[in-house]
């Protein structure tokens, strides 16, 4: 049995809400890098390297990528073999992200009671939680911005339903979010489980790199994310739904076993603002 | 000098946030025929709600939130005198036209670059609804702010088909 103190949780959690919104995921980074390269389109060139000058400053400067500095999710994945000591694992998590959104000068974007609103505050987060063999506690903060999480879909298809339909869903939830969400995008897609599972499925995906996918592991799969990145970028959606190659930055699918019945899809839209930071202890 | 969709240009002077909530207090006022807060005759409002202010700094970042969640709210906005609107995405037919009508322009500026725009930021002040947190009304001064125009005052749009 390992024992872990509260307090370690509660600044980790910190540290890595600030990281996440400060310093831009180094895959994002190199697509975002990449996708200028490749784009000819004035004005989209324009606007990626306006994007890549942000991520820089907030670098530099300590300052928030975006000023939507998300709902802050939390993906939690506990050892077994781990006791949380000093107080509760749920309330360390959410004064860490309190604590690293106060200290880290982000925004406070949540309210309490989402019919009735009320002052914007800066907890709590979402938290999910995994249990794990081991010892180890592995914390991973992503911040959601909002514009890109209200594009999100989720649709229930028939367990007969072809790829070819699949991928026409997936291509329509990134036009459907269009200019508003902040393209170039990175989605992510969950394939399988409930209807509840196939969105954080989606959402995880958001975790993986964006750049390799271990191929030899589901070429079938890495197959289709490529193929979709290739049909997404050709929407001439482009940086800030102005046209140009750069609608998408990558595309990441996750799947899961599900019932004979049925077969969810869902799609988390990501920004091309994609913050997380993880740490492993 | 008239401007055209498609056109980039710096803007140097005043801007008002407000986004949703603030919005909406503006549309019930208007609505319910009580004074404004801010007189929004020839006024830019930016589609903003800012980070906390770093120590020494003068915002911190700000970039623009998705517009057409203000498109309910805009015509009414329009009617009373605004002039501008600066945002991210694209608007609806409705606010389109009204545009047109009111001979206002709709502006957008890099969209995730809340960091960036900082810089173009010279002053701020609260003007209205401080329970709103990010979602205040603040007037922002800025400095060579960079615009792209998005919807002219004829109501010609640089997103296809709007």
């Amino acid at each position: 049995m390992r024992e872990i103190e509260a307090e370690s949780v509660r600044s980790i959690i910190a540290e890595l809400a600030q990281e996440a919104n400060f310093a831009l995921r180094k895959d994002v980074l190199a697509a975002l890098g990449a996708a200028l390269k490749r784009e000819t389109n004035v004005q989209a060139r324009k606007i990626l390297s306006a994007i890549i000058e942000n991520a820089d400053i907030a670098n530099n400067d300590r300052l928030a990528l975006c000023q939507d500095t998300g709902l802050p999710v939390v993906f939690v994945e506990i050892g077994q073999d781990v006791h949380i000591s000093g107080g509760s694992l749920v309330r360390a998590i959410n004064q860490g992200i309190q604590r690293g959104y106060t200290r880290g000068y982000l925004r406070n974007s949540i309210i309490k009671q989402p019919l009735f609103r009320g002052r914007p505050e800066f907890s709590p987060a979402i938290i999910h939680t995994e249990i794990i063999s081991g010892e180890k506690l592995k914390l991973t903060v992503l911040p959601k911005g909002f514009g890109c999480e209200n594009k999100s879909q989720v649709k229930m298809f028939n367990p007969t339903a072809g790829i070819e339909e699949i991928r026409k869903f997936i291509i329509g939830v990134v036009k459907n979010a269009g200019p508003d969400a902040c393209p170039p995008f990175v989605v992510g897609v969950g394939i399988g489980g409930t209807q509840d599972y196939a969105c954080l499925l989606a959402k995880k995906a958001l975790l993986r790199k964006i750049v390799s996918r271990p191929s030899s592991i589901t070429p079938c799969i890495s197959r289709i994310e490529e193929s979709l990145l290739k049909d997404i970028n050709r929407l001439n959606i482009g940086p800030m739904g102005l046209g140009g190659k750069a609608t998408c930055l990558g595309v990441t699918i996750e799947t899961y076993p599900t019932h004979i019945a049925g077969l969810p899809v869902a799609v988390n839209i990501s920004c091309h603002a994609l913050r997380s930071a993880r740490k492993v202890f | 000098m008239a401007i055209h969709a498609g056109d980039e240009i710096v803007y140097s002077g005043k801007l008002y946030t407000a986004r949703d909530q603030a919005h909406k207090r503006l549309a019930e006022a208007i609505t319910k025929g009580k004074k404004l807060p801010l007189d929004l005759k020839g006024k830019i409002i930016y589609y903003c709600g800012p980070t906390k202010t770093p120590k020494g700094a003068v915002i911190g970042s700000c970039g623009p939130t998705t517009s057409s969640r203000m498109d309910v709210f805009t015509p009414l906005l329009l009617k009373a005198g605004l002039k501008g609107m600066i945002g991210k995405g694209s608007r609806s037919q409705e606010v389109r036209l009204a545009i047109k009508k009111y001979k206002a322009v709709y502006y957008l500026t890099f969209a995730g670059c809340g960091a960036l725009l900082a810089r173009y930021v010279k002053k701020k002040r609260l003007v209205a609804y401080p329970e709103l947190g990010p979602e205040a009304i603040y007037e922002l001064e800025v400095s060579d702010f960079p615009l792209i125009v998005a919807i002219d005052a004829k109501g010609r749009s640089i997103y296809k088909g709007k």
